[in-house]
């Protein structure tokens, strides 16, 4: 038995998320008549133990976040590819295993290149 | 089901999960407590029952402090980002036989959806803050989250092959006849990249880099204060929900247990949920923490690399057998 896919369904998560939406700006918002307000300065300047921050704080960081971020979409893609193959392999039979792996294995090879050239090693 | 009996469910969801989380925070505290040979919150009620409402309640009338440098109405958005996309993602969890709020045929698709899109909040928080605690705490918890994101798809896999299905609630009644009515020892490989990925998807302690207290100050949550502070962790307690969740419908059964409980349909599962919860609280009281490096080598070289071997492994005793 497969469960019916009607937009009704969908309503409800559509519901849920107006709902949280509204509880959260809500609750802010209706905060705002009880809290405390009393900025000055010294609080207002962000968080360096009590010093005056220096420099920028969006300074450079490291290139292993954007390589990382790469091969996220890489393999995040492959995922999503494996999902309806999981989900219809039953009706497919061995053909879909032999291109699978095949496609698997087309993978391995970007990934042992990827951990060849040190992308997930962090520090040198 | 008509509109407003729709928006009934969501309050009653909503109310349950949100004192759930209240009460996770008491029991996290109270079990870390007797670990350590202390007490936990003993003043306010009852064995420190009425602690999660004082707390919530005084999270409330504090001030809500936005550093002038911050960039304004990120600043204020981002907790609602993060507590928004975890929200949503309970309608999709079958808590019992037709206790459901959407029974959609891509659930589980649509938990990882969510779930990505409250790395956003996260980051965006980080970013917004102008200050380079919560900057390097945004972009560690990021790649972190993307990382893990992909061993916790990728161990999922070996479940849909073996039910067939993305929605939820099949995937429990497809484990109804395998041993032990779950796929917990079919799938045990599946499992240990899961609940690794789970741990970091949540940022638990060994992996709880993004708030490493003694060299990030508090991560991207360092700006933040009172009810703005409080929706992070409400997010962050529903997502450790949600992941105990995941893994209870996908790992453990669901709501099957060794008898039916007639009054109450979802006791197994919600025993099972507070199994893991329990497991959360239990590896933070005994687990010191990672390294970065030593994190990231982790996902990338050990978990993917199994997950992806369990795949091929299922698929190939599938085709054997059927």
């Amino acid at each position: 038995m497969v469960a019916p896919s009607v937009p009704q369904e969908y309503l409800g998560i559509f519901l849920l998320l107006i709902f949280s939406f509204l509880f959260g700006t809500l609750i802010l918002f209706l905060g705002r008549y009880f809290r405390l307000n009393r900025p000055y300065r010294d609080k207002l300047i962000a968080y360096e133990s009590g010093n005056e921050p220096t420099r920028e704080p969006r300074m450079r960081f490291s290139v292993k976040f954007y390589l990382i971020a790469i091969l996220f979409v890489v393999f995040d893609i492959e995922a999503i590819y494996l999902y309806p193959w999981a989900v219809t392999y039953d009706m497919l039979g061995v053909f879909a295993l032999v291109e699978m792996l095949l496609f698997i294995f087309l993978l391995l090879v970007a990934f042992v290149y990827a951990w060849k050239k040190g992308v997930f090693q962090w520090e040198k | 089901m008509t509109v407003l009996t729709m928006l009934l469910h969501i309050v009653v969801l909503v109310v349950v999960v949100l004192l759930h989380v209240a009460y996770a925070t008491y029991f996290e505290r109270k079990i870390i407590g007797r670990m350590q040979v202390r007490m936990g919150p003993m003043r306010v009620g009852w064995h420190g029952l009425l602690q999660p409402i004082a707390d919530g309640v005084k999270s409330f009338f504090k001030e809500d402090i936005i550093p002038e440098r911050a960039d304004q109405t990120l600043f204020r958005i981002a907790p609602v980002i993060c507590l928004v996309a975890m929200m949503s993602s309970l309608a999709v969890l079958p808590f019992a036989e037709g206790w459901v709020l959407a029974d959609i045929d891509i659930g589980l698709l649509f938990i990882f959806g969510m779930s990505a899109l409250a790395a956003y909040g996260v980051v965006l928080a980080g970013w917004s803050s102008n200050s380079k605690y919560s900057f390097f705490g945004g972009m560690r918890s990021m790649a972190q989250v993307i990382s893990y994101e992909i061993a916790m798809g990728l161990s999922l896999v070996g479940v849909m092959l073996m039910a067939g299905s993305l929605n939820l609630s099949e995937i429990v009644r497809a484990q109804g006849d395998s041993l032990f009515g779950m796929y917990l020892l079919p799938q045990c490989v599946g499992f240990f990249v899961f609940f690794i990925a789970m741990l970091a998807e949540t940022n638990r302690v060994p992996f709880d880099l993004p708030e490493a207290e003694t060299e990030l100050v508090s991560g991207y949550s360092t700006e933040y204060s009172g009810m703005r502070y409080a929706m992070f962790f409400m997010a962050e307690y529903i997502g450790m929900l949600m992941m105990a969740s995941i893994g209870t419908i996908c790992f453990l059964g669901g709501w099957h247990g060794p008898f039916a409980v007639p009054f109450f349909p979802p006791f197994w599962f919600v025993l099972k949920v507070y199994l893991f919860m329990f497991a959360f609280i239990w590896i933070r009281a005994t687990l010191p923490r990672y390294r970065y490096d030593q994190l990231m080598g982790l996902g990338w070289k050990l978990l993917i690399p199994l997950a992806l071997a369990n795949i091929v492994v299922t698929a190939g005793v599938k085709a054997l057998i059927g």
